[in-house]
């Protein structure tokens, strides 16, 4: 992958300027470079990792996974169905998949009633939907490559040679 | 009690007080470590476990479980078309440490002198002292960018110089050599007879060009004894394990006083050791190109900030000038540790030449770095 996109994904708060540094170009070069990625949509946008398991105040959400099973529609296949699925607000991921079913449909939502309500009202009965398996999520450990926990304390020496 | 005159020769390490000073205090950011940030990558530490499990517990063959040997050779063969006999010219030891003790310890005749390059890593010149041997220090200019010359080698040598022990990339310098330059330092060592001992424990982390190995150099395998291990490609120093390769007869030597000192190297060492070599080189790379990055960052910024500085061929580390502070290196040291909470290494620590340098390491995290680099600044700047 580009050096820039490695950067920004592992901390988007990188400013051009350190990224020139990093990298020994210039930070006007990595400005264009940026603005370029954005128009191309090859950078969607940049957001904060919440790991909401600790975050006290508001119960942390609900997450499900949803097998689907689907029948394709002539002429377009899976993705005329997958596009109106995924375009529900409660749809956070939504993959074709191969196996047994067709579409990975993942639902977020405040507990687990609406996210069964969402299936049973608007997943399940949707034509060509054959049937639905609900998975609910017990416990997140690791979500796109970071581990929810506390920041481990560096462990060495403060100083060695 | 009554205690060895040779041990006591040896100069306590001045180091030791300003240590002490920065582990008596809280909330620093240190750029004074010398090993990776990084934690040993998890395949690694699994195997380890894994190799408990199964009751991996007993002592191994002194010279190292032979399917490391093999891999080791197997490795280097493919990486540096070099070629080691793992039945009796390869020995793995408790960290280069103790490789490069036994190294000495195996060519020394009492008397015999021993060419240390300064900078130098701190343990060079009491082992060789302690082994019998005279170092004697090449202190190497900064308007070279402390890089060894082959003159440098002719002028320190006489009937009694036996070795030279060469350190690339450097610590604590981050100088390495290339091929050629390589060269050049080779048809010394052949031209005086001379035994060199690579220590090239931080071989891949270069950055701008192919690390060569030393006995790879034409005429050199006979005459070079190679120290490597797992410390910093894999992240791997509290592991304690890394290893020699030589001609049989020192391999032969080394393995003698290593069995009756060591014995062998902790078998769980080297049972994850073989998981590094045989399933690392991803996270090898990885932590390379970061490491990459971060010189680049490191050494622009305190050219910015004021301390000039070379950019470092290899390892995690930067030795930028401190002379325009108009301080010394441990007053420098102290003063930023006092004030800043920022450590670092004096450049003293690695031979009284260095005097006006420090030493910098980048294994830290970019926003450890940032925010050292603004204190820095800030440091400067209150001191004019």
């Amino acid at each position: 992958m580009n050096e820039i996109l490695e950067i920004l994904e592992k901390d988007a708060r990188t400013t051009p300027e350190e990224i020139a540094r990093m990298t020994g170009s210039s930070a006007q070069a990595v400005k264009k470079a940026i603005k370029k990625f954005e128009k191309d949509g090859i950078i969607l946008k940049y957001k904060t990792v919440i790991n909401k398991e600790f975050v006290k105040d508001e119960g942390s959400d609900v997450r499900a996974l949803i097998e689907v099973k689907i029948t394709p529609k002539k002429d377009v296949g899976f993705n005329y169905l997958a596009e109106r699925i995924y375009q529900f607000p409660e749809v956070s991921a939504c993959y074709l998949m191969s196996g047994t079913y067709d579409l990975l449909v993942v639902v977020e939502g405040k507990n687990i009633h609406t996210v069964s309500n969402f299936v049973s009202s608007k997943l399940a009965p949707m034509e060509n939907v054959r049937g639905t398996v609900t998975h609910f999520i017990l416990k997140k450990y690791k979500e796109d490559g970071d581990i929810l926990r506390q920041a481990k304390r560096d462990k060495r020496e403060a100083i060695s040679l | 009690m009554r205690t060895s005159k040779l041990a006591e020769h040896i100069p306590p390490s001045g180091i030791r007080v300003f240590f002490d000073l920065v582990l008596g205090m809280k909330d620093v950011i240190s750029l004074g470590i010398g090993e990776p940030d990084f934690v040993t990558p998890w395949n690694v530490r699994e195997a380890a476990i894994f190799s408990l499990e199964e009751g991996y517990t007993s002592y191994t063959s002194n010279k190292g479980i032979i399917e490391l040997r093999k891999d080791i050779s197997g490795y280097l063969e493919n990486k540096h078309d070099l070629k080691y006999d793992p039945e009796d010219e390869i020995l793995i030891t408790v960290g280069v440490s103790e490789a490069f003790d036994l190294a000495v310890r195996a060519i020394i005749n009492r008397g015999d002198k021993i060419l240390v390059p300064e900078p130098y890593y701190v343990s060079y010149g009491p082992l060789v002292t302690l082994a019998g041997g005279h170092p004697v220090f090449i202190r190497q200019s900064p308007e070279n960018g402390f890089k060894l010359t082959p003159e440098d080698i002719l002028k320190h040598c006489d009937n009694k110089t036996k070795a030279i022990i060469l350190n690339y990339p450097n610590n604590p310098t981050g100088v390495s050599y290339t091929r050629k330059e390589l060269n050049a330092i080779a048809k010394v060592i052949l031209k005086k007879n001379l035994i060199m001992i690579s220590d090239e424990i931080y071989g891949d982390l270069t950055y701008d060009f192919d690390h060569t190995a030393f006995p790879t150099l034409a005429k050199m395998k006979d005459r070079t004894i190679y120290l490597n291990g797992f410390s910093k490609s894999y992240a791997m120093t509290g592991w304690r394990i890394g290893y020699a390769c030589g001609p049989k007869d020192v391999i032969a030597m080394m393995t003698k006083i290593h069995q009756y000192t060591m014995l062998c190297a902790p078998i769980m060492s080297q049972m994850a050791a073989r998981e590094a070599l045989k399933n690392g080189e991803r996270s090898t790379r990885d932590m390379k190109r970061e490491y990459k990055r971060r010189r680049e960052y490191v050494v622009s910024g305190l050219n910015e900030v004021g301390l000039s500085c070379h950019k470092p061929e290899g390892a995690f580390y930067a030795f930028p000038s401190i002379k325009s502070s108009g301080l010394s290196s441990m007053e420098f040291a102290k003063k930023l540790l006092d004030k800043e909470r920022v450590a670092l290494v004096p450049g003293t620590a690695f031979g009284p030449s260095c005097e006006g340098y420090v030493r910098i390491s980048y294994a830290s995290s970019i926003s450890n770095i940032r925010e050292a680099l603004v204190r820095i600044k800030r440091f400067l700047c209150a001191q004019k």
